[in-house]
């Protein structure tokens, strides 16, 4: 039985110097899936088999410890990432709501990316705006106090490349 | 360098994302058009607590609090108020129709208010080390450093009866004993910026508001124990917090105020800032010690505690952001002084996120000793739409709920405890007559269980089990069974977890059916429902 050889990818260069600087570090590999997050959006399996190599490390550990943490993704988000806050202030009042109304208008289930890949729905921990609950997050930019009426609107401001 | 007007704009998480940056350079294009600029002073701040009316810009020395500001009134504050000396009364925050101008202290949000921790959150630029320094900044590491020795700084620690912030309660001061006495060629300190029980946002506004409050107070703490390397695990999800502290950082090296021999004496101490990857476990010490590391954060057994035997196996002492921001006060003024605020077991202050359904909802810094009623009506200005009080929610996952009978119950971490509840890390959650008890037990513990790490066999399956109860509670199919069912399984995860996620998951499922049991029965299965 063939057995697949994963492709090699070539890492941008500034993911390369942050390797370096950081390969001798005790307790690394928890900053370098961040930076290579950073780099890619998310953590594409190839990158990941050859940031090991670099690191020496068996992408194996990688992995495990990629899959132990929520902020970090093996799948790509959705050109615009829409974070619901599930924290308990937005909880009490009415994120479960929020997450249904986009969800439905979007026609995407929650964790998912639109058949388009324009948006992707998540629901994330305490973003820490408990005034503003419930609170929605796109691209990092904070709705605050937002209700199901209001949620078209959040969508039409980012659909088609408008929300930059 | 005086001013003679100071006009500080409310930069924290909340007001930031109500567009508080387009005020500042909204108010900076007006300041300069009108050359004001060399006698007022505008200055962009860390949270003012008062996150309901924010966007919050307060103007000096008149005390104008003025609430909810929107980039286009930048205009009238500079113009009318600035350089007119006109208030502007339509964005001055008003109480029961009392005007606040020239008196923010009077507001009810904040006259009950003890500013020990938050004491430069809202009054100064977080990225400038000079006002730090101006307000005492310090002055706390310089006379542990010269004039003090490590004991006798260990000593001022323990008068304070300082315990931890973060949940457990532990005292300080042992902590740092056990590490202090502990003999090692290296030894760290780490600050516990892993804020992430739901709801709870006090150590992020700490580090975006004064983060060379708690560069200083490990310092502080590496001088006494005998640490020369210092870190920081702070959540990813706190971008604001990180840049900031890591500002705060390059100013302290650039000052001297970290490296190698710091201030000229033979201390070395640098701080490196590591970040969380979203795991609620990596809260628990052994957890993030794991996390730092560089590994999948799973707890590991206690003892030996990390004070002993911690990061790399050396010995390590971990206070949360809270804690820490206690420190420096209690070297400046004393351990005496700190424990002449809160209670006999319970000492200084606390801050606490007031959140829910709550009229003003925001960060408060109490004394220890007040009353859940105090905050929730005076601080919190009571329920919205005239509804009714049902509870407050303590400890976010780990804690519990405590219903209208005990709302004056002085707040310590002994009376939480004894009320099935904790103290938690700050998260009091104001619940009214149309939330239902149920609902919120399952919504924590759908958390603990997706955030249950599954290394220890009560936590992991214990939770699962009460959540599958929990749903037919939800679905108006439970039993009298299934509730004496959750009570056996909550009691085994308390006694058999090994870490605290464990051993406190079942807070709000049983403290809720402790105080709300007809709830519980109001959800039986009909024909149980009529037999009984």
């Amino acid at each position: 039985m063939a057995v697949a050889v994963p492709e090699r990818v070539e890492l941008a260069e500034s993911l390369v110097e942050f390797i370096n600087e950081w390969k001798d570090q005790p307790g690394n590999l928890i900053m370098v899936l961040h930076r290579t997050q950073l780099e890619y959006g998310y953590l594409p399996e190839p990158v990941v088999m050859e940031v090991a190599r670099q690191l020496g490390t068996p992408a194996s550990k990688l992995f495990g410890v990629a899959t132990f943490y929520n902020y970090f993704k093996l799948t790509p988000p959705g050109r615009n990432r829409i974070a619901v806050c599930l924290g308990t202030a937005c909880y009490l009042k009415g994120a479960g709501e929020l997450t249904d109304t986009f969800s439905d208008q979007l026609d995407v289930a929650v964790n998912g990316v639109t058949e388009d890949k324009e948006f992707s729905l998540e629901g994330v921990r305490c973003v820490g705006c408990c005034g503003l609950a419930p609170v929605v997050m796109v691209n990092g930019e904070v709705h605050g106090k937002l209700k199901p009426d209001g949620v078209q609107g959040v969508i039409e401001k980012y659909r088609n490349g408008q929300g930059e | 360098m005086a001013y003679a007007q100071y006009c500080l704009i409310c930069d924290g998480t909340a007001c930031n994302s109500s567009q508080s940056e387009r005020i500042y350079e909204q108010i900076m294009k007006y300041v300069y058009d009108h050359d004001l600029e060399k006698t007022c002073q505008v200055v962009k701040t860390g949270c003012f607590g008062f996150c309901e009316q924010g966007p919050i810009v307060k103007v000096l020395p008149d005390e104008a609090f003025y609430v909810q500001v929107k980039p286009e009134d930048a205009a009238d504050i500079v113009r009318e108020h600035l350089l007119k000396g006109r208030p502007v009364s339509r964005l001055i925050y008003r109480e029961k129709d009392a005007d606040s101008l020239g008196a923010v202290d009077k507001i009810s949000f904040y006259r009950k208010q003890v500013r020990v921790v938050l004491r430069n959150c809202g009054f100064i630029d977080p990225e400038s080390i000079e006002e730090y320094i101006a307000r005492e900044g310090y002055q706390g590491l310089e006379k542990a450093l010269f004039d003090m020795t490590r004991d006798e700084v260990l000593a001022e620690v323990e008068k304070s009866g300082l315990r931890g912030r973060g949940g457990g309660g532990f005292p300080t001061g042992r902590k740092w004993r056990f590490s202090k006495e502990v003999e090692a060629d290296q030894k760290y300190v780490v600050c516990n910026a892993d804020e992430g029980d739901p709801g709870a946002y006090m150590d992020r506004s700490i580090l975006e508001g004064d983060p060379h409050s708690i560069i200083e107070a490990m310092a502080i703490c590496g001088y006494t124990v005998g640490a020369d390397r210092g870190y920081v695990y702070v959540r990813a999800e706190y971008p604001l917090a990180i840049r900031r502290l890591e500002k705060a950082l390059e100013q302290a090296r650039e000052y001297g105020l970290l490296g190698a021999n710091i201030l000229g004496s033979d201390f070395s101490f640098d701080i490196e800032i590591r970040l969380g990857a979203g795991a609620f476990v990596c809260g628990e010490e052994t957890a993030l010690l794991m996390s730092i590391e560089g590994e999948r954060g799973m707890p590991v057994q206690r003892p030996p505690y990390p004070a002993v035997k911690g990061l790399w196996g050396k010995p390590t002492v971990i206070n949360n952001v809270e804690t820490l921001g206690n420190i420096p006060v209690i070297i400046t003024r004393g351990g005496d002084w700190f424990a002449g605020l809160g209670t006999e077991t319970s000492k200084g202050t606390k801050v606490f996120a007031l959140t829910g359904n709550v009229n003003n909802s925001g960060l408060i810094e109490v004394p220890m000793g007040i009353t859940l009623r105090d905050i929730v009506f005076n601080i919190g200005g009571g329920i919205p739409d005239g509804k009714a009080f049902k509870a407050v929610q303590s400890g976010g996952p780990s804690g519990g709920m405590i219903p209208a009978e005990h709302l004056d119950t002085p707040i310590d971490y002994e009376s939480l405890a004894a009320l099935g509840s904790i103290m938690g890390s700050g998260g009091l959650i104001v619940m009214d007559e149309d939330d239902s008890m149920v609902d919120v037990a399952k919504f924590y513990l759908g958390f603990t269980v997706e955030e249950s790490c599954g290394k220890c066999v009560p936590c992991r399956v214990g939770g699962r089990q009460i959540e599958k109860l929990l749903e037919k509670f939800a679905d108006g199919e439970g039993t009298p069974e299934d509730l004496d069912k959750m009570e056996a399984i909550g009691k085994t995860m308390i006694s058999g977890s090994l870490c605290g996620l464990g051993k406190t998951a079942p807070n709000p499922v049983l403290s809720s059916i402790k105080y709300f049991r007809h709830e519980y029965e109001a959800a039986f299965k009909k024909d149980v429902a009529e037999t009984a």
